[in-house]
């Protein structure tokens, strides 16, 4: 089966993160394959396992995401498509899902594996939209995903437990960091990835119109902060502190 | 005057308490309809219309229940076409972002998601959405029409403004080719539990908790005070608990009486999902932890030996 992995290169969620003159975050320091879209590569790769077929990588993103994208093919999936343009710079959810999906037609996959959200935009708004545009049933929170023939079947996370949910490929499946643990890439794996193809793609190759973005910012304010309270060593009375803490707050 | 359209979350034919929230405001913003789909959507618009929904555009149709998203996203867009509200309204929560998702794609419009305020200004609307971990909030203008914005529940407190609702048919043919994504079956897993959402009192583990098998600890002092337990995006990530325990930018937001973060550094991504808890308790290793510097009370000290301590302590003064 042709399997097609979004993927996004985000500021490291392990490093500080750190604002820009004008108020955006900045993508300047450490960057690295988000963590969300090695849980999909992942899962990408051990339904490629079972099933047979290719992991094909889709990115949008500036040159240097071919970092994040050779991590992803290090671990073993087949060639990647990094769709690259100034004219993308602080793109918007729908844009994006626009881009994605013009690179993903071209591609006709069975199975499109998205994370939920990304660890920098966080809408979570990109895998429906994508899934719309590309006019595939959506699959999503998936904890877990079978493929039966031309069926996938997965269970989708609810607050108390879980939906199976069922339809007919081709589909888009949107996955939870639960899906799988990302393997690491062996050496025989990070060499083999310097000769994997990342073809580059502008705006102009896609037919895409990037179009009005969906809001315009007026102003950055900084958020209400809390004052910090006291600060205890435990020595032994901690517990009592909170139980009288507790007390006041009237929930004991 | 503007016109705002709420969509309505049923569950089980039960209302969302966010939707209830959304009406509330909408109500700051101009005249307001909601639509409500599948079983118990008839029955929904008396709440809804005591919330401030004028009318209630419905349509019980199993397939609303039974096919994700698609079903929903003709539904809307339909009455999209007939009424042209000028905002639609959703939370931001797992269910909701399927159809806005879908529904903003379709129409062709962006959207503005993870907010928690919305104002009418100048013929349109202004939204403020939290990032860097909520420490920056951004007025957002929507440039679209219809503007189509995503609410973080418990932005807002529900009332009801007393009213009530008019019910109108929503006349949608769902079309075969909509119902693709279809639940096959339901599970469920923590019935008994109080759900986090609601919870008065929430106790949070992250990586200091040292691992998933000390996650017991955590839920014994939830037994002890009838709360409930939460995660920081870290162990969820590294499998330790379930996504639906999340508290954060993308988790769970959370406004309890009282929140116990154990062993949570208080990163940017999971404060914005509990900063504005009555009170907050910290219980760390680390005396420097971000956390320390929001927590009304900061407790250096070892969480594997407090919790267990605090737990009984919390007994005896129940029981005493």
């Amino acid at each position: 089966m042709k399997i097609v992995v979004t993927v996004k290169q985000v500021p490291d969620p392990n490093s500080t993160l750190s604002l820009e003159a004008d108020n955006t975050i900045s993508r300047e320091k450490e960057v690295v394959l988000d963590p969300g879209d090695e849980c999909g590569v992942e899962e990408g790769l051990q339904l490629k396992e079972a099933h047979g077929g290719e992991v094909v990588l889709v990115s949008m993103g500036p040159e240097r995401a071919k970092d994040a994208i050779r991590k992803g093919l290090s671990m073993g999936a087949d060639r990647a498509v990094l769709i690259t343009d100034p004219a993308l710079a602080g793109a918007d959810a729908l844009t994006t899902a626009k881009v994605l999906a013009a690179a993903i037609k071209q591609e006709q996959p069975d199975l499109v594996i998205c994370a939920t959200e990304s660890y920098d935009g966080s809408t979570g708004m990109v895998p429906p939209m994508l899934a719309e545009l590309l006019g595939f049933p959506q699959l999503t929170f998936a904890k877990k995903v079978e493929v039966d023939g031309s069926t996938i079947k997965v269970h989708r996370q609810t607050p108390d437990g879980y939906q199976i949910v069922e339809a007919a490929t081709p589909a888009l499946v949107s996955v939870t960091a639960a899906i799988a643990e990302p393997r690491y890439a062996s050496l025989k794996g990070i060499m083999a990835a310097r000769s994997k193809e990342i073809k580059q793609v502008a705006l102009s190759d896609l037919g895409v119109e990037k179009g009005e973005t969906a809001e315009t910012i007026e102003g950055v304010t900084d958020a209400e902060s809390r004052k910090a309270g006291e600060v205890i060593q435990d020595d032994g009375t901690a517990v009592d502190r909170i139980v009288q803490v507790l007390a006041s707050a009237k929930v004991l | 005057m503007a016109s705002v359209l709420v969509y309505a979350e049923l569950y089980g034919g039960k209302v969302a308490g966010t939707t209830l929230e959304l009406l509330t405001k909408a109500r700051d913003l101009g005249d307001v309809y909601a639509v409500a789909l599948g079983s118990g959507a008839k029955a929904a618009a008396a709440i809804l219309g005591k919330h401030g929904a004028k009318v209630v555009h419905v349509n019980e149709d199993a397939a609303f229940d039974d096919y994700i998203a698609e079903p929903a996203t003709d539904a809307i867009a339909s009455l999209y076409e007939q009424q042209k509200p000028d905002l639609i309204l959703f939370g931001f929560t797992p269910d909701s972002r399927e159809v806005a998702g879908r529904l903003a794609a379709r129409l062709g419009v962006g959207l503005i998601s993870n907010a928690n305020d919305i104002a009418a200004k100048d013929g349109g609307f202004v939204a403020r959405v939290p990032y860097f971990g909520g420490a920056k909030v951004a007025s957002m203008k929507a440039n679209a029409t219809p503007a189509i914005v995503l609410v973080r529940p418990k932005s807002f407190e529900a009332s009801e403004s007393g009213g009530a609702a008019e019910v109108k048919d929503l006349t949608v043919t769902v079309k075969a080719d909509s119902k693709r994504a279809h639940i096959a079956d339901r599970v469920v897993e923590a019935s008994e539990k109080v759900k986090l959402e609601d919870a008065r009192v929430v106790i949070s583990g992250g990586r200091g908790m040292g691992g998933p098998q000390n996650f017991p600890l955590l839920e014994d002092l939830a037994s002890a005070l009838g709360g409930a337990v939460g995660a920081s995006r870290a162990v969820v990530d590294a499998g330790w608990v379930p996504y639906s325990m999340q508290v954060g930018q993308t988790g769970k937001s959370v406004r309890p009486g009282v929140y116990i973060a154990v062993g949570i550094s208080g990163a940017m991504q999971h404060t914005v999902g509990m900063k504005t808890s009555k009170v907050i308790i910290a219980i760390n290793k680390d005396a420097e932890a971000p956390i320390m510097k929001m927590a009304d009370l900061g407790v250096v000290g070892d969480a594997l030996k407090i919790l267990p301590a605090l737990t009984a302590a919390v007994k005896a003064k129940k029981n005493g």
